[in-house]
């Protein structure tokens, strides 16, 4: 009817790596030569990175409303705190160890999760996390309560590498993890599956139409995310060698979906963005100005929100299609 | 046009029997016994408020029926949700257009050709990979005159390529039994008919049921009619018959339609 060529010249946009994809990963590794001094503060931010990244493939990519995260973080860096505490130092199987407590879970929320709407999601990823902070509060004999749980003892990475006081181990392990999950992550939001979960985002109400299970998908997607978020929790035990029960707080759950709006959601570098502009800017500020330092955090995610939907992202996204629209005549 | 009726049965593609739907006091539905014989092209007419909707709402299992059964070939699928229906081969267009606003036509069609074949729950490789859903979404898209726009994102897309773009989601699950809910509305006369051509030429051995007001449309290509009124089936016949029946003018057609078809 168009008069269009072949069918074989229409495509999708792919998911191959680009240039400015190098560039943005090359960053973190020039901190490492170029901010010796700044590698425990980098690893930190990379961990909180991939937590606001699995975050992102619930709020972002499924449209579910999350304030519970941390929950499945704090799953996860208790999980490998304990298996520390009690003898298995091994690093990769007690990563595994995390991603599959807090999967399952996730899993089992899931389903109280995938059915209701936005306020209700809110209300019961808020309810699992409080319960599992409250929890973990009063297992003092296996936690620690409210001391925590810093008796522990972490092997070499791979039988090699020692976990040093500069923190140049855990930021070279932490970022390998964390690159190897965003692949991971970046393939999955491009395949059917991922397209399939963005249009429930866009139209929840379209897709048992065209034969899709919804719920399923959700909860594919949910389990998922609380993996990873599980991963970055135990990252974050592996490399800091205490934990304590902030990790399950809401306090952490508000600052990742903060720190994810900052950035952008369903854009995947948004979670990278978000987490380590708030991060830098908490560290500047908070030497500065200890006193009022959220105050400035506030007004800089105020202004972002007002600037652009979407985040600094979206801000950036939103440049480029003026500039595009600027040199076409 | 009355010789089709006449015919020997065909098989029954989709068949509804006692179906009822109340809403508090009210029978939206009642005691619909409705017969579509594979291949039809029927459509369902009635005054707003009638239950046409309704029907198709408790036919695609958007919410379960207070009584009666759906039956899909010999499968009664009342039970059935939504998505299983359609698995089944039920599909239906809805009257408002309910689309993916942030996701591209090709996009939207390729999703619900990999949603059919099943190639939805594959996580491990880029969409964009898929030759197959691809090229057949792009075949779809030509053939719905939707190739130019292709890539242009369903929020930008003008109401009538909206419509259609409604329509080529329902092909593209390759329905046995199509619903189509008022396909051409809100789209200007003369471009309405493109969209019913396109239902035209559906191979023959797919079922249609379309709702629409339109009569000079209904009368062109529907091969029976049912009409619908407060409820209830009134009667069903070919247009020549519903045309010719004193109740269809009374209830629905009124005076200018009559004049029409006079």
């Amino acid at each position: 009817m168009t008069g269009r060529g072949a069918a074989g010249a229409v495509r999708l946009p792919s998911d191959r790596w680009q240039i400015w994809d190098t560039a943005l990963w090359l960053v973190p590794v020039a901190v490492y030569f170029l901010f010796p001094g700044y590698l425990v503060l980098g690893s930190q931010v990379i961990i909180t990175a991939l937590f606001a990244l699995s975050l992102d493939i619930v709020i972002g990519y499924a449209g579910i409303t999350s304030l519970g995260h941390a929950a499945f973080f704090g799953l996860g860096a208790y999980t490998a705190g304990l298996l520390a505490a009690h003898g298995w130092g091994e690093l990769l199987t007690g990563l595994v160890c995390a991603a599959v407590v807090a999967a399952v879970v996730g899993y089992l929320t899931s389903f109280l999760v995938v059915r209701g709407a936005a306020l209700t999601q809110l209300m019961i990823t808020l309810g699992v996390g409080l319960l599992l902070l409250e929890i973990a509060n009063k297992a003092t004999p296996w936690t620690g309560g409210a001391n925590g749980l810093s008796d522990m003892t972490v092997d070499k990475l791979l039988g090699v590498f020692r976990f040093d006081l500069e923190g140049r181990t855990g930021y070279i392990y932490s970022l390998v993890v964390a690159f190897a999950a965003f692949v991971l992550v970046r393939r999955v939001v491009s395949s059917p599956f991922g397209l399939s979960l963005r249009a429930i985002r866009e139209g929840a109400a379209r897709m048992p139409a065209l034969g899709a299970p919804v719920g399923r998908r959700l909860v594919a997607a949910f389990t998922f995310a609380a993996a990873l978020a599980g991963i970055a929790g135990a990252l974050l035990t592996q490399t800091a060698q205490v934990v304590g029960l902030e990790v399950l707080g809401l306090q952490r759950s508000a600052t990742v979906l903060i720190m994810l709006v900052l950035g952008g959601t369903g854009r995947l570098y948004g979670a990278f963005i978000g987490a380590g502009l708030f991060m830098l800017i908490q560290d500047y500020f908070a030497r500065r100005d200890p006193m009022y330092w959220q105050l400035w955090i506030g007004c800089l995610l105020v202004a972002v929100v007002l600037v652009g939907r979407g985040g600094i992202l979206g801000i950036v996204d939103a440049l480029r299609a003026r500039w595009a629209r600027r040199r076409a005549p | 046009m009355t010789a089709g009726a006449a015919a020997e049965p065909r098989p029954v593609a989709l068949r509804t029997e006692g179906l009822c739907k109340r809403w508090g006091v009210v029978y939206v539905n009642d005691r619909i016994d409705l017969t579509l014989p594979v291949g039809a092209r029927h459509a369902l007419i009635g005054p707003n408020g009638a239950g046409k909707t309704t029907l198709v709402n408790l036919l695609t299992g958007l919410y379960p029926p207070t009584a009666g059964r759906v039956l899909l070939g010999d499968t009664d699928v009342t039970r059935l949700a939504m998505h299983e229906r359609v698995k089944r081969g039920l599909v239906r267009t809805f009257q408002i257009n309910t689309l993916f606003p942030g996701l591209t036509v090709l996009e939207s069609v390729v999703l619900a050709i990999c949603e059919r074949t099943g190639v939805a729950r594959r996580w491990a490789r880029s969409v964009a990979r898929f030759d197959a859903p691809i090229a057949e979404a792009a075949a779809l898209l030509d053939r719905l005159g939707l190739g130019s726009v292709a890539h242009t994102v369903t929020r930008n897309l003008p109401y009538g390529k909206q419509r259609l773009l409604e329509i080529a989601l329902a092909l593209a699950l390759r329905p046995k039994v199509l619903l189509l809910d008022e396909p051409a509305s809100g789209i200007p006369a003369g471009d309405s008919t493109e969209v019913f051509e396109v239902i035209a030429a559906l191979p023959g051995d797919v079922t249609v049921l379309f709702i629409e007001h339109d009569m000079e449309l209904v009368f062109r290509f529907a091969q029976r009619v049912a009409v619908l009124v407060d409820g209830r089936l009134l009667t069903e016949g070919t247009p020549a018959e519903i045309a010719a029946d004193p109740r269809v003018r009374d209830v629905y057609l009124g005076e200018t339609a009559s004049e029409k078809l006079g």
